[in-house]
């Protein structure tokens, strides 16, 4: 079997590299996708601890992030979409000012 | 040598599985358009393909051959990953649904290194959602399609067949959900077992009495998703050139299509399994002279083509049809003097024939209806097909729960 | 090294190349593709734990519907190439021996937990998914019947923002 450790690991990388994409990328979009890695490692967290346990409180509740991550990407992409129509640019560095 | 081919042996059962059935899936594909091609073209009063080989039987040798060896060109301006990735997701995943269905419900007479060898690659207890999985990643193949191709129509056939995949898709999960309550799992073994409780009731035991509503929209919205007539109009010609695939020349282009038939012949499967009663026979358990029935097709079939073949007019007809028909009644005639085989390929036989009009009817729709706009369509998926299918699973619950069900 | 052991670092190679290719590359649509292999290798590993629901929700929502939403936004806002950036080089020099070295610190942290490290294989496959319906329908059916009003709420809002000016 495979360690719980490891998942927790792999999931504390993926969650450094979602950090790292949220900070360093430009465009919002990818910033976005970003918060959706972080979620993901979260996920997996989750779900390890899940297994170790045997219990299935931490299904359930991957199931409930899951959920409340798909209602974040739809409210988000329609708020993303309308700041990209009036400022032409989905560049976060010219999105700075609340002046137009 | 031996000892290794024993230690490995689910292993090369299982590879030896797969290229097979590749190798079938991708015979069956191939001579679906010729059967498509045959069958709307006698609803047309015209002959469709009978030039190639008898009976216009080697036309899809010829389209192979005309695949693979036309000019393959790369539009200018293209995103070259997306553009080569997307055609080959569609047909990976189109071909990865064949892995979960199985096809019999006994294992091989014979056993191979101590290993018994069951009819169908993986036998999943999430068989269903796994179906769905790799119905909701391909999208993927034909929204990238449209967008890397670099150009209007594709974009907008991609855009719009996307949406329609995705509102469909919405509406086949929701009527499976009553045939997984009748059943109580996920797993397509154990959906098929649970139409087979009262044997004796044969064709009146399978899901699709209770589950009518279900069945309906379950097929109609598979029709959505395969995009196939009457939902073909982000791919239709007369609309948007060819819509999403219109960049796309041979050999991408025949990776497109054999995935859409793949599809089509999933979902054929998938409606036997579900509401028709997989493997099981349409007559009652006690009726034991039925087994005779693959025999009682095969062997008249066999002395038909014979015949037909005689009298055909190039000789390489006259060659060809005659030995088909030679090998049918040969192989109708040695399931009645094996009793051992035929008791094994009953399940197969009735899957297969099954599966068989679910395509005639795909094919019989291709040839007479027309086809919707693209608004009616989304109206009819988001106002109709959803809050029917939803009723569906109310009622069936509240009708289990009446019935005392656990 | 077992099977499953090689299962893992095959499935942990392919999400974390996944996460790198979402920092590396600078067309979103292929940030889009590489988080959804870090996905379809996420629920992989789910499959590994014994989860096959959450494997099967994940592909099915994640993989299949949100990332779908973000290709075709992508799609439709017709995003481009980022530009570079003047961002400094002393972060990068100075940034990523820190992020190793603490990445390293937290890992020693969780390696020497007393988190059991042999997890238990599960008792049954349907028994997964007819827990966690019992657990999601008895002891939490407050939240998710509060999760489909949150839905309801997400789709009017997406509704109203996604409208073109009444002008």
């Amino acid at each position: 079997m495979v360690p719980t450790s490891y998942y927790l690991i792999l999931s504390a990388v993926l969650f450094g590299l979602g950090v790292v994409a949220f900070v360093f990328k430009r465009n919002v979009i990818t910033i976005f996708m970003s918060i959706e890695l972080m979620l993901n490692a979260v996920n997996l967290a989750f779900v390890a601890f899940s297994q170790a346990r045997h219990q299935s409180d931490g299904q359930v509740f991957v199931l409930f992030v899951i959920v409340v991550a798909a209602a974040e990407a739809a409210v988000g992409l329609g708020i993303i979409i309308l700041t990209a129509r009036n400022r032409q640019s989905l560049n976060v560095e010219r999105v700075d000012l609340l002046k137009l | 040598m031996n000892s290794l081919l024993a230690a490995n042996a689910s292993l090369i059962i299982a590879f030896v599985k797969i290229a097979l059935l590749l190798f079938i899936v991708l015979t069956v594909n191939a001579y679906l358009t010729w059967f498509e091609r045959k069958v709307v073209a006698h609803m047309q009063s015209r002959w469709g393909p009978h030039r190639v080989g008898p009976h216009g039987l080697l036309q899809p040798l010829a389209d192979g051959a005309k695949f693979l060896l036309k000019e393959d060109p790369t539009p200018a301006g293209v995103d070259k990953f997306t553009y080569f990735l997307a055609p080959l997701m569609a047909l990976a995943l189109a071909l990865t649904s064949i892995a979960i269905i199985p096809f019999g419900p006994d294992p091989l007479p014979w056993t191979f290194w101590g290993q018994k060898v069951y009819l169908g690659i993986a036998d999943l207890n999430i068989g269903i959602l796994a179906l769905f999985a790799i119905t909701a990643l391909s999208v993927y193949g034909v929204a990238l399609a449209g967008w890397s191709s670099n150009s209007k129509y594709p974009l907008l056939g991609g855009l719009r067949s996307s949406a329609q995949m995705v509102s469909y898709e919405l509406s086949l999960t929701m009527s499976v959900v009553g045939v997984l309550l009748l059943a109580g799992s996920f797993n397509l073994r154990d959906i098929i077992n649970a139409q087979a409780h009262h044997p004796e009731r044969g064709i009146f035991g399978w899901n699709v009495w209770p589950q009518i509503l279900g069945f309906f929209c379950f097929f109609v919205a598979a029709v959505a998703e395969t995009n196939r007539v009457p939902f073909d109009l982000p791919e239709a010609e007369s609309e948007l050139v060819a819509g999403f695939h219109t960049e796309y020349a041979s050999f991408k282009f025949a990776m497109f299509f054999i995935a859409e038939y793949t599809s089509m012949i999933t979902v054929s499967c998938l409606c036997t399994i579900m509401f028709f009663g997989g493997w099981l026979s349409p007559f009652p358990a006690s009726w034991t002279f039925t087994h005779y029935l693959p025999s009682v097709i095969l062997i008249p079939f066999g002395l038909w083509v014979i015949w037909d073949g005689i009298r055909y007019e190039t000789i390489f007809g006259k060659l060809i049809l005659p030995g088909v028909g030679t090998a049918m009644t040969a192989i109708g005639a040695a399931l009645i003097l094996f009793p051992a085989v035929n008791d094994f390929i009953q399940g197969p036989f009735w899957l297969l024939g099954k599966i068989f009009v679910f395509l005639f009817v795909y094919v019989w729709m291709r040839g007479t209806l027309p086809r919707f706009r693209y608004d009616q369509l989304m109206a009819f998926g988001w106002k109709l097909l959803l809050p029917v299918s939803i009723a569906n699973v109310v009622i069936t619950a509240f009708v289990m729960l009446l019935r005392g069900a656990k | 090294m077992t099977p499953q052991l090689a299962i893992f670092f095959v499935l942990a190679a392919l999400a974390v190349i996944g996460a790198l290719n979402l920092i590396i590359q600078r067309h979103p649509i292929h940030s889009a593709l590489s988080l959804i292999v870090v996905m379809i290798a996420l629920a992989g590993l789910y499959l590994l734990m014994g989860s096959e629901f959450v494997a099967a929700v994940q592909i099915i929502v994640y993989g299949g519907a949100i990332m779908v939403l973000f290709v075709f936004v992508i799609m439709l806002l017709n995003a481009g190439v980022e530009e570079r950036t003047n961002v400094s080089k002393l972060a990068g020099v100075a940034g990523i021996p820190l992020a190793v070295a603490l990445l390293g610190f937290l890992a020693a942290a969780i390696a020497r937990s007393n988190e059991s490290a042999q997890a238990g294989l599960q008792s049954g496959a349907l028994a997964n998914t007819k827990e966690i319906s019992t657990m999601l329908f008895k002891d939490f059916v407050y939240p998710f019947e509060l999760t489909s009003f949150l839905i309801l709420v997400a789709i009017l809002g997406a509704i109203v923002l996604a409208q073109r000016e009444k002008s």
